[in-house]
């Protein structure tokens, strides 16, 4: 084992977290952060040879290589778990940047009473309505905590949006159900297509909210306060699973690798792949990695931050045997519980009569309406607990997944010239209106190792047990209802929609939001981590990201990590390096 | 070293020299004499003929304009196979292997090139059937692993971008009006609205003047 020159912070994962929580501290200490990053380095420049649909959007190529490492899923405690072979219901990303580079963009603000959303529910329905198996919890922190977070994370983007609520004030046009925000967005919206045009009349002839997706991918040119210069969107439609080429779409590699790539204090590997935190007494020494040589390296540091996706996070912890892993049948222990993933589908299919120019768009260019997000406008007897926001968006269609895509009734045919006809005819007339809803915790989803697979260094594979729970399908079918209505509001031909059913699936892609297993809260005896994202047991870990969600919101959850992550960075700074120990 | 093997192709028949109007009508560019003889990386000269003729039903040149054979669909599927796709080098391949339930997908041991050589085989002689024979035989096998790849990969091999080898001569991105990567849209995208805003395709490597780095043609 190589030992390498002690550092004052380590941080596994060169991703949003990992590289937001470095910026701040070689910003504001004197302090020498390393942050080992598994991947590829990736610049801006790198992208423009990489509008293919085939290598990005089918093959996958900026994701890990699932060769080298998966995870296994099975529906129950009593099924064999099978390994996830190849890439289906989400994408984790590798190299620097991480997911942030191939994400969509749709920076969003949680709810408030998301933050509060055992005592929420506790209120509002009684702790004896609530199903036995719901394991929601509290954050430990508000919205109101959050917000001044939020902001620095949208203007360190630049996001571009229309605010529905400013300091309590309601505005027309924006999300009238939001949390209030102290300003309006730093940047006005993307433009807006055909498509969400048709969608924002017929949602407001129908009494509803739409409103502007907020968008990470600036609408104009932009310099944050960082002093990072971006153009403006190109609408290209390469954003979702593509790294952007004119350097819109706020990504790690654009909006804080310029700043960290000149500050001496800061340094990256790329090809270092963490293997285990390294512990004595209740604090962390330091981590274990492989390099790109593939030889075994042990980096000291005074602090250890865990920077990476969801799942490794979790099975960093595992690994390391650090905490006590969480057991469904008892409920007793922490580590690896409340995993959610995101209630999707529950849509409906709709076709035009005329061309919709699908090929452009950007990733967040989309309306939504929230008059059903949240705990808001359902009736006790819907027997929904949580909804979710519905919309639209024209991310870019992309012409070998998008062929094929005409009416159920068109043809039965899936090849041959029958198929080839109708998609020829349909072809640039059909979209969906979809639901964005809100996945609830429960005891019997989780996250352990599995006993049997590995990874290709021999370490055990994270393991799930998910599956869907009745409460899931009821919202689907109440979002389809609302979805065809909507849809035929637009004037369009619609599929007739079928009862929700099916256990959950690891093929279909459904969103890269998988959340909890390493939650934050305000005890020991619930969460693995305090409100700060410090290790409950170990006071000079940190573990960053949506791993420390205790519930999936309705939204996508970028904005939110990095919310959390800054408010950690301020209390690791302010008070933690004066007084190192635990912050709460 | 495998023998080099070659399609050979009448020339007429490839993208390039059939062009499509935007109404889909075909017209000729110039009339090519001859044949081309494309080298294969993966497949026989006889497994490519199988595939080529499979493709064509799955994608045929009708009416509605041209298919997998003036794509060069079966071209786009053998460098496919011939690179690290086909080998499962993107896939996770630790056994053991079990048999899950159908919400796991694919589980079975079979890389894409096992499953081509095997399909191909168990197809015989579908080159010598009718149009029709091949279509029934090919809807005795539409459940199978191979039909599905199949079909996903004349998709690809229609709408990828050239530099994959198929969609020759944009002749699939022709077909359904699609420009291909463009630089910007940031004029267009708020206007058209109701009307076919259709700008002539262009490769990836037409618009950045230079070559891409197709994944196929990756080493190891």
């Amino acid at each position: 084992m190589k030992n390498l020159k002690a550092v004052d912070v380590v941080i596994a994962g060169g991703g949003w977290t990992g590289l937001a929580m470095a910026k701040e501290i070689v910003s504001r200490t004197s302090l020498k952060v390393r942050v080992l990053e598994r991947g590829l380095p990736r610049k801006t420049s790198d992208y423009s040879v990489t509008m293919d649909e085939l290598d990005y959007a089918i093959r996958l190529r900026m994701m890990q290589n699932i060769a080298e490492e998966t995870i296994t899923h099975r529906h129950s405690p009593r099924e064999t778990a099978a390994p996830v072979r190849q890439y289906g219901s989400f994408l984790p990303g590798a190299g620097t940047g991480g997911a942030g580079e191939h994400w969509m963009g749709m920076a969003w603000r949680f709810l408030p009473d998301q933050f509060t959303l055992r005592t929420h529910l506790t209120e509002k329905h009684g702790a004896k309505n609530l199903p036995e198996a719901l394991a929601v919890e509290d954050w430990g922190v508000t919205y109101d905590d959050l917000e001044k977070h939020y902001w620095y994370a949208e203007r360190m983007m630049g996001v571009s949006g229309k605010a529905g609520n400013v300091r309590g004030k309601l505005i027309d046009g924006g999300n009238i159900f939001e949390g209030p925000r102290e300003q309006e967005y730093p940047l006005p919206p993307l433009k807006q297509s055909y498509l969400t045009t048709m969608f924002d009349g017929a949602a407001r002839r129908l009494g509803y909210h739409p409103f502007p997706i907020p968008a990470a991918t600036i609408s104009e040119a932009y310099t944050n306060p960082d002093g990072v210069s971006r153009a403006g969107c190109a609408y290209c439609g390469y954003c979702e699973r593509f790294g952007c080429m004119v350097g819109a779409k706020s990504q790690p590699t654009n909006t804080l690798m310029p700043v960290l790539a000149r500050h001496k204090n800061f340094e990256i590997q790329n090809g270092a792949w963490v293997r285990r935190v390294v512990h004595e007494n209740g604090r962390a020494t330091g981590v274990h990695f492989m390099d790109a040589n593939g030889e075994d390296c042990f980096q000291p540091a005074e602090i250890v931050v865990l920077g990476s996706w969801t799942l490794n996070n979790v099975r960093l912890l595992y690994l390391s045997k650090i905490g006590t892993p969480y057991d469904p049948e008892t409920r007793r222990g922490t580590l690896g519980r409340n995993l959610t993933h995101q209630v999707n589908g529950g849509g409906a299919r709709m076709f035009f009569d005329k061309p919709l120019n699908l090929f452009m768009g950007s990733g967040a260019l989309g309306l939504r309406f929230c008059d059903f997000d949240g705990s808001e406008g359902f009736k006790e007897g819907d027997g929904i607990l949580r909804g979710g926001s519905v919309g639209l968006g024209t991310a870019g269609n992309r012409p070998i997944a998008s062929f094929g895509n005409f009416p159920e009734d068109a043809t039965r045919a899936r090849w041959g010239s029958e198929w080839k006809k109708a998609s020829l005819e349909w072809r640039d007339r059909g979209a969906a209106v979809g639901l964005s809803g809100e996945h609830l915790a429960y005891r019997q989803n989780y996250m352990d190792l599995d006993p049997t697979y590995a990874d290709k260094y021999g370490d055990p594979l994270l393991r799930f047990t998910l599956d869907w729970t009745p409460h899931e399908f009821r919202v689907r079918d109440y979002f389809s209802q609302l979805a065809v209505k909507v849809a035929k509001e637009m004037g369009a031909k619609v599929d007739p929609v079928r009862p929700a059913s099916g256990r959950y699936n690891t093929i279909s892609y459904q969103s890269t939001h998988i959340q909890g297993g390493v939650i934050m809260g305000a005890s020991p005896e619930k969460s693995v981590l305090n409100t700060y994202l410090q290790h409950w047991d170990v006071p000079n870990l940190f573990v960053v990201g949506a791993s420390a969600f205790p519930q999936n919101a309705s939204m996508n959850p970028t904005l939110t990590v990095l919310a959390v992550t800054y408010r950690a960075a301020d209390a690791l700074i302010g008070r933690y390096l004066k007084n190192p120990g635990r912050l709460a | 070293m495998r023998r080099r093997e070659f399609l050979t192709i009448p020339a007429a028949a490839l993208g390039g020299t059939l062009m499509y109007t935007l109404a889909r009508e075909p017209f000729r560019l110039q009339a090519q004499e001859g044949t081309v003889r494309v080298p294969l990386r993966f497949f026989s000269e006889q497994e490519a003929r199988v595939v080529s003729a499979a493709c064509e039903r799955i994608f045929p040149s009708d009416a509605a304009g041209p298919g997998a054979k003036e794509a060069g669909v079966v071209i786009y599927i053998d460098r496919q196979l011939a690179g690290p796709y086909g080998r499962d080098k993107y896939r996770y391949t630790k056994g053991p292997w079990i048999e899950s339930v159908p919400e796991h997908g694919y589980q079975a041991k079979e890389n894409p090139r096992e499953t081509y050589r095997a399909g191909i085989r168990g197809l015989g002689n579908f080159v010598e059937l009718t149009a029709e024979q091949q279509d029934a035989k090919l809807r005795e096998i539409e459940k199978t692993h191979f039909f599905q790849l199949l079909l996903a990969h004349t998709k690809e091999g229609m709408f990828c971008d050239p530099m994959h080898g198929g969609n020759a001569g944009l002749i699939g991105w022709q077909l359904i009006g699609f420009p291909g990567p463009q630089m910007s849209y940031r004029d267009e995208v708020d206007k058209h609205f109701g009307e076919k805003y259709r700008p002539a395709p262009k490769s990836l490597r037409q618009v950045m003047g230079r070559p891409g780095n197709p994944w196929e043609d990756e080493k190891g």
